[in-house]
C-alpha cells in the first residue's frame, strides 16, 4: 500500500490548491462585478477601462498573464523605479483573479442587461437614483441568473490553480511533481492526483449549488 | 542566437524586430498543436456524445461520468499523466503529440456537450413530422437533424478552438517549443523577459480577437433556421 504514504505529501498540496481557489475566486468576483458593472456605465472612461480589462485577459492566455506577472512586471518597475518584485503567492493569485474576473464580468454584464427592462422604469417611476436601482432592483435580480455560469467558472478556477506549480508554488500540482522525482512511480501519483482534483470540483460544485439556493432564497416566496 | 536567428541588443526596438521572426516559429508550432488538438477533440467528443446518446443506461452513463471527470481535472494533471504514464506502457511519442492529445481529450468533454446539445435543440415537432413522412431513422438524421444543428454547433465550436489556442502555452511543460516557451529561452538568455513576455500577449490578443470576429462572422453567415437541402 505505498500510495498511503503519498497521501500526506499531496494533502499539503491540496490545501495550498484549496487556499489558491478561495482567494482567487473571492478576488475574481470582485473584480467581475466590479468591471461588469463598468462596462455598462455611461462614463466613457470607466467603460473603456473595463472593456480593455476585459478584452486583454480574455484575450490572452492565463499562462502568459501569470508569466507576465511574474517575470516581466519586476523589469517594468526596475525601468520606472519602483520595487515590483511580487512573491509567487500574490503573482499566482493576481493571475488567476484577473484572468477569471474578466470571464466574470461579461457574465455580470449579460446578466444584468438581461433584467427586464420594465423593472428600470418602475424604478425611475419610484423616484429611485440609478444607483438605487442598480443595488435594489437589478442585481437581486441579476444575481441568481450568474450563479449557473459562475460555478462554472469556480470549477475553469480550480483547475486553472494547477498553473501556479509553474512559478514554484507548492500547490497540488507541484507536490505531485515534486513526489514523482523522487519516487519514480508516476501511475500511481498522478491517477491519486486526479482524483483528487476531480473530488475538489465535486465539492466546489455542491457549494455553488448551495450558494444559489441562498441568494435565489427570495425568488420561492415572490413567485 | 534561437532557430539559427541572431538578435539585435542595440536598442529595444531593434531587439523586438529581430526576435519576431523567432517567435514566428514558435506560433507556428502553437497553431499547428491548436489545429491537431481541436481535431482530436472533435472526433473524440463525437464519440462521447454518441455514447451518451445511447438508449442502454449501462453504456451512456459511464460517457456521462467520463466526461464530468475530464472536465473537472486540470489539463496540466492529463499532460503529465499522458506524458509521464503512457511511455510506461510501452508508447512514446513526441512531447508535441502527447501535447495535443491532452489538448484533444480536455476538449473532447466540452465538444460532446457542443455536439449533444445542438442535437437536443432540434425541436420534437422535427422528428415528428420526419416520422409522419415516413423517413428512415438515419434519414431523419442526416436530412433533418444534423441541417439545423450545425448552424448551432459551428460557432460554439469555433469559441473552443479560440480556447485551445489560449491553452497551447501549457504544453511548454513538456518541453513543446510553443510561442511561450520560445519567449521564455529568450527571456533566460537575454535577462529580458519584458519584451518577449510583452509581445507574446500582444500577439494573443490580436489572433483571438481576429478569431473571435472570424467566429461572429461565420454566425452571421450560418442560416439560423437550418442549412437549405436541394
Amino acid at each position: 500500500m505505498e500510495w498511503i504514504s503519498y497521501l500526506n505529501p499531496l494533502m499539503q498540496g491540496a490545501w495550498v490548491t484549496i487556499e489558491l481557489t478561495i482567494y482567487s475566486t473571492i478576488l475574481g468576483a470582485l473584480f467581475s462585478f466590479a468591471f461588469g458593472i463598468g462596462k455598462l456605465s455611461k462614463n466613457p472612461l470607466i467603460s473603456a477601462v473595463s472593456i480593455g480589462y476585459i478584452e486583454i485577459f480574455r484575450g490572452t492566455s492565463l499562462l502568459v498573464q501569470l508569466f507576465w506577472l511574474y517575470f516581466a512586471l519586476p523589469l517594468v518597475g526596475q525601468a520606472i523605479g519602483i520595487d515590483l518584485r511580487l512573491p509567487p503567492v500574490i503573482a499566482g493569485v493576481l493571475a488567476l483573479s484577473l484572468n477569471i474576473g474578466a470571464y466574470g464580468a461579461e457574465v455580470v454584464r449579460g446578466a444584468i442587461q438581461a433584467v427586464n427592462k420594465d423593472q428600470y422604469e418602475a424604478a425611475k417611476a419610484l423616484n429611485f437614483t440609478p444607483r438605487q436601482a442598480l443595488f435594489r432592483v437589478a442585481l437581486p435580480q441579476a444575481i441568481p441568473e450568474m450563479m449557473p455560469p459562475f460555478g462554472n467558472l469556480a470549477i475553469q478556477n480550480l483547475k486553472d490553480t494547477a498553473l501556479v506549480s509553474l512559478i514554484s508554488l507548492g500547490d497540488l500540482a507541484f507536490r505531485a511533481e515534486q513526489l514523482r522525482n523522487f519516487t519514480q512511480d508516476s501511475t500511481t501519483i498522478y491517477t491519486l492526483v486526479l482524483f483528487m482534483y476531480f473530488g475538489m470540483a465535486l465539492v466546489l460544485t455542491a457549494l455553488m449549488k448551495l450558494l444559489e439556493r441562498f441568494v435565489g432564497r427570495w425568488r420561492a416566496a415572490a413567485r | 542566437m534561437l532557430f539559427g536567428i541572431e538578435w539585435d541588443r542595440s536598442s529595444d526596438l531593434a531587439f523586438a524586430i529581430s526576435i519576431f521572426p523567432i517567435l514566428m516559429r514558435g506560433l507556428w508550432v502553437t497553431i499547428q498543436a491548436t489545429f491537431l488538438g481541436f481535431f482530436v477533440a472533435m472526433i473524440l467528443g463525437l464519440v462521447l456524445a454518441a455514447l451518451k446518446s445511447a438508449p442502454l443506461k449501462i453504456i451512456s452513463w459511464p460517457a456521462y461520468a467520463i466526461t464530468e471527470f475530464i472536465r473537472d481535472t486540470p489539463l496540466l494533471i492529463q499532460l503529465f499523466f499522458l506524458y509521464y504514464v503512457l511511455p510506461e506502457y510501452g508508447l512514446v511519442f513526441p512531447a508535441f503529440i502527447t501535447g495535443a492529445l491532452a489538448l484533444g481529450i480536455q476538449y473532447s468533454a466540452y465538444l460532446s456537450e457542443v455536439y449533444r446539445a445542438g442535437i437536443e435543440a432540434v425541436a420534437k415537432g422535427q422528428h415528428e413530422a420526419a416520422r409522419a413522412l415516413n423517413l428512415t431513422g438515419l434519414r431523419t438524421f442526416t436530412h433533418v437533424v444534423l441541417p439545423q444543428a450545425i448552424p448551432r454547433i459551428v460557432p460554439a465550436m469555433g469559441n473552443y478552438l479560440v480556447s485551445i489556442m489560449k491553452d497551447v502555452p501549457i504544453l511548454s511543460v513538456v518541453t513543446v517549443l510553443e510561442m511561450l516557451n520560445v519567449a521564455q529561452i529568450i527571456g533566460d538568455r537575454t535577462f529580458n523577459y519584458l519584451i518577449p513576455l510583452s509581445m507574446v500577449g500582444g500577439i494573443y490578443l490580436v489572433l483571438t480577437i481576429v478569431a473571435s470576429a472570424g467566429v461572429r462572422l461565420l454566425d452571421n453567415a450560418l442560416p439560423k433556421r437550418g442549412l437549405p437541402l436541394k
